[in-house]
């Protein structure tokens, strides 16, 4: 896939529908193969059961003791949403706008959960109202991401935000955590609107548009918790017995692509991480290190200006500082998480492609050892091939697909961060110029005193 | 032409020396001599007690200034010190002129020492950053009026034998008031002279605050040193991951290599800084040779107090045994009450004694009174010649300050510029 070298000219157009329209693909999952778990589950993260994934601990903050909004909703118009997103496809076609805020506390006799608010816009003839508003918690997500690896085992759905994150950085639902979670959640869902396949799945549909009753009715219709656990453990057999025997040259290279990007990208994300955590440090001891020359101030006279400007100049650095950070949680820092995320996600893809063709190549093998029953055999195999090729041209299209967004992701991401250490440097630069300026007047001013006899 | 050594000033306070203005004089042995302290070398020897030891040792090179200067050249001269000759140098100075804010030597141990820099003595940045700091003390001493003209000093800088001996005979360490040297040791001195007490203070204050900034900008610049170094980690993982990519990879690869040169600048950078903490430093250890200017004050005030109380007391009791009449208790007075009266005869006897030590008392006190005035003439003289000094350093060293901080954001630009061209290009 990377052989292609660049890509030149416009991104390649969506997928187009084949036959019955890949969004509506696979024919009648089989009762048996049931919803993947979420593969995203990262190991440190305490695997919690699902009514727990959005209780609460009360924090410190007694506010959420009320059924109260948190932070001011950042509410993002569908017209900047175009900025913040660089899809292949080209903005002007989106036609589903959909948004994620105002986090809401809710407590009833059982628990405690957060709800967000998701409001979505759209044109499409399928969608009776062209706005809908509902609420949504953190468990209504992870059923539609078990329904999308459902309905498409071999496309890339994009990641979910953690349970809850066991690292130092951010407390158990404090705001900040809430904000991180809303804001992924607010990608998850864009991410999926802007796929040429999943932005069709019904599922995905009633998920933007049912109320809550009429979700709940809706979910009870799927398979329940334990065939989730089937479909991965099945796969990972499978590929642990060989379904890799027969694979494609092309999925082995990305078989190895993925071992080595999962790598880095830990990597990385370790990395930024470090720099935060440094630079909350740095501006820490920066804070201190200010006052201590307006303290001097005070028991000199002559240098009393100096100081108060060198002083002056370490309370503007120190602000630069805190806007460098700020920068660094709100840009690179999620973008690298997510990829993280990604790897784990696309680890699991590729194995459940293997998955499906060691179901071909057993039967094949049965076929093979059994003369009997020849013909039905050969309707099922039929039947099989067609599933194995649609889920390898499903994969290599969405696999394209999702290369060229990572590194769209990448080069955005990276190219911040670079602005941002440039306009903090900018700014610390302008900063003790102007001090330096003030300095060299007045020891002009004192160097005609000095000559005193 | 070998340069006219100076006399020796055993400078009594009650000289004044007219030359003690703020600027150094035209005759200032910094204007007629060359000074360096040019190297430094790890020595082994033999200790006092005979054991072995390692220490550095110093070169000082000096060479006249020839003023209608031909091109020539005239020799050096030099010989070395180890630091602990520069010790007793500056406790012959302290202690023979006490009116004198003398300059400071740099540290002995390593102090406000952040996690990058080494503690060990031996360690070839601090005694690098020593041997800067006793070539500036050399320099602030042959730049003073009043110190430079010392012979002591002369021959330090250019007698390598004998010279140890020669300050012993001195005998300064007699001179020394022991009294000095009990730094918490309170003086109940009646009238107190207001400027000197402020000084005090203002010594207490400059030293607490400079000690302050000296910790925290150690912190400030291990944590400096943590967010360039991890950058570099860019570099190596960028690299790592260039390899599987072919759109990305030359950009990936490029910006690593940027993020290397990010990281590698700090050290530089923190090295320069080092030396401006130096330079507070050195106003730091200033901070105590004032207040022991204000000590030396605070004790003579003290012993002049007393004197004149001992006078007084003296006066009162020799007018009591000339009129008979005892106003003031003394056990002698009671004794003499219970076992008789002493015969006039002693009585005469005593009051000659008493008389004489009065007289005696009197021009003790006279002369005392002479010293303080002087005294306190002559070190608030070198007390604003050193505020003046400190002000200009001070200034100087907050602006080379503000010089370092716009190199390293000016770095800090340049390679940001190119990494985000390199990362555009992924």
């Amino acid at each position: 896939m990377e052989a292609e070298g660049r890509v030149p000219g416009p991104p390649p157009p969506p997928l187009p529908p084949a036959g019955g329209g890949i969004g509506a693909e696979l024919p009648a999952i089989p009762p048996g193969a049931a919803r993947a778990p979420l593969l995203g589950a990262p190991a440190e993260v305490l695997e919690l059961d699902d009514e727990e994934d959005d209780l609460e601990v009360f924090s410190k903050d007694t506010s959420l003791a009320e059924a109260n909004s948190f932070s001011p909703s950042m509410t993002i118009s569908p017209s900047s949403m175009i900025n913040q997103y660089k899809f292949e496809d080209e903005p002007e076609l989106r036609d589903l706008f959909i948004t994620v805020d105002d986090p809401e506390s809710h407590i009833t006799a059982i628990e405690t959960f957060i709800t967000y608010r998701v409001i979505t816009k759209t044109s499409r003839g399928e969608f009776d109202s062209c706005e809908y508003e509902v609420r949504r918690r953190y468990q209504d997500f992870l059923w539609l991401k078990s329904k999308l690896e459902e309905a498409h085992p071999t496309l890339i759905i994009p990641p979910l935000p953690e349970k809850f994150i066991m690292k130092g950085m951010v407390e158990r639902f404090s705001d900040e955590f809430i904000e991180t979670r809303r804001k992924a959640l607010h990608k998850f869902l864009n991410r999926i609107a802007d796929h040429p396949t999943l932005t069709f799945n019904e599922d995905f549909k009633i998920f933007l548009t049912a109320q809550a009753w009429e979700l709940s009715s809706h979910k009870k219709q799927g398979p329940g918790l334990l065939s989730r656990m089937g479909q991965t453990v099945r796969a990972v057999a499978s590929s642990v017995r060989g379904g890799v025997k027969n694979r494609p040259e092309m999925f082995t290279e990305m078989n190895d692509y993925m071992e080595t990007f999962s790598q880095k990208i830990n990597v990385l994300d370790k990395i930024a991480h470090r720099i935060y955590k440094e630079e909350r440090e740095y501006f820490n001891e920066m804070k201190e290190y200010g006052p201590i020359h307006t303290l001097w101030s005070a028991s000199e006279e002559d240098i009393a200006d100096s100081l108060k400007g060198v002083a002056s100049c370490i309370d503007k650095c120190c602000k630069a500082t805190e806007k460098r950070m700020a920068g660094l949680s709100e840009n690179l820092l999620p973008i690298l998480h997510e990829y993280v995320l990604y790897s784990e996600i696309l680890m699991g893809v590729l194995k459940r492609r293997d998955h499906i063709q060691s179901e071909l190549d057993s039967k094949i093998d049965a076929l093979a050892n059994k003369k009997a029953d020849k013909d039905l055999f050969s309707e099922e195999i039929g039947k099989l091939e067609d599933k194995v090729e649609c889920a390898n041209n499903a994969l290599k299209a969405d696999w394209d697909r999702w290369k060229q967004n990572m590194q769209c992701d990448m080069r955005s991401a990276f190219t911040n961060m670079a602005d941002n250490n440039l306009h903090y440097y900018e700014e610390c630069l302008a900063t003790w110029e102007s001090f330096l300026a003030s300095q060299t007047v007045d020891c002009h001013g004192e160097e005609d005193s000095e000559d005193r006899p | 032409e070998p340069l006219i050594p100076m006399e020796s000033s055993e400078a009594e306070p009650s000289e004044s020396r007219p030359e003690e203005d703020g600027a150094a004089p035209g005759n200032c042995l910094a204007k007629k001599m060359e000074i360096t302290v040019s190297e430094a070398e790890k020595r082994t020897g033999r200790n006092a007690m005979n054991m072995q030891e390692t220490y550095t040792a110093y070169l000082i090179e000096t060479r006249a200034v020839e003023s209608q200067n031909e091109g020539q050249c005239s020799p050096v001269d030099s010989l070395w010190r180890r630091y602990s000759e520069f010790e007793l140098l500056r406790n012959y100075l302290l202690v023979t002129y006490p009116h004198i804010v003398v300059p400071p030597l740099p540290e002995k141990r390593a102090d406000f020492v952040w996690h990058k820099l080494s503690a060990d003595n031996m360690d070839p940045d601090f005694v690098e950053r020593r041997r800067i700091g006793l070539e500036n003390f050399l320099l602030r001493v042959a730049s003073h009026p009043v110190l430079c003209q010392d012979k002591i000093f002369y021959s330090f800088l250019t007698q390598e034998g004998g010279w140890k001996e020669m300050v012993n005979e001195t005998g300064f360490q007699l001179k020394a008031d022991s009294r000095l040297k009990a730094l918490n040791a309170t003086f109940r001195v009646k009238n107190p002279d207001k400027r000197f007490t402020e000084l005090k203070h203002y010594s207490d204050e400059l030293q607490s605050v400079i000690s302050h900034l000296l910790r925290v900008r150690a912190r400030v610049a291990d944590r400096l040193y943590g967010v360039y170094k991890v950058h570099g980690n860019y570099g190596r993982v960028f690299s790592e991951w260039s390899a599987i990519e072919k759109e990305m990879g030359d950009g990936l690869q490029s910006a690593g290599h940027h993020m290397d040169v990010y990281a590698a600048s700090i050290d530089d950078i923190l090295e320069e800084e080092e030396h401006y903490a130096d330079q507070l430093k050195e106003y730091l250890f200033y901070a105590e040779a004032l207040r022991a200017v204000c000590r030396k004050h605070e004790l003579m005030q003290y012993d002049l107090e007393m004197a004149a109380q001992d006078l007084t007391s003296k006066k009162q009791q020799c007018e009591e045994l000339a009129t008979g009449t005892m106003r003031t208790f003394s056990l002698k007075g009671m004794t003499s009450k219970l076992f008789g009266q002493e015969t006039p005869e002693q009585r005469e006897a005593k009051i000659k004694i008493l008389e004489e030590q009065i007289q005696e008392g009197e021009e003790q006190l006279k002369s005392k009174n002479l010293e303080g005035r002087d005294f306190v003439k002559s070190a608030w003289a070198d007390i604003e010649r050193f505020k003046e000094q400190k002000n200009r350093d001070l200034k100087e060293a907050l602006i080379s300050y503000a010089v370092m901080q716009i190199s390293m954001c000016k770095k800090g630009i340049q390679v940001w510029t190119n990494a985000k061209e390199c990362f555009s290009k992924m």
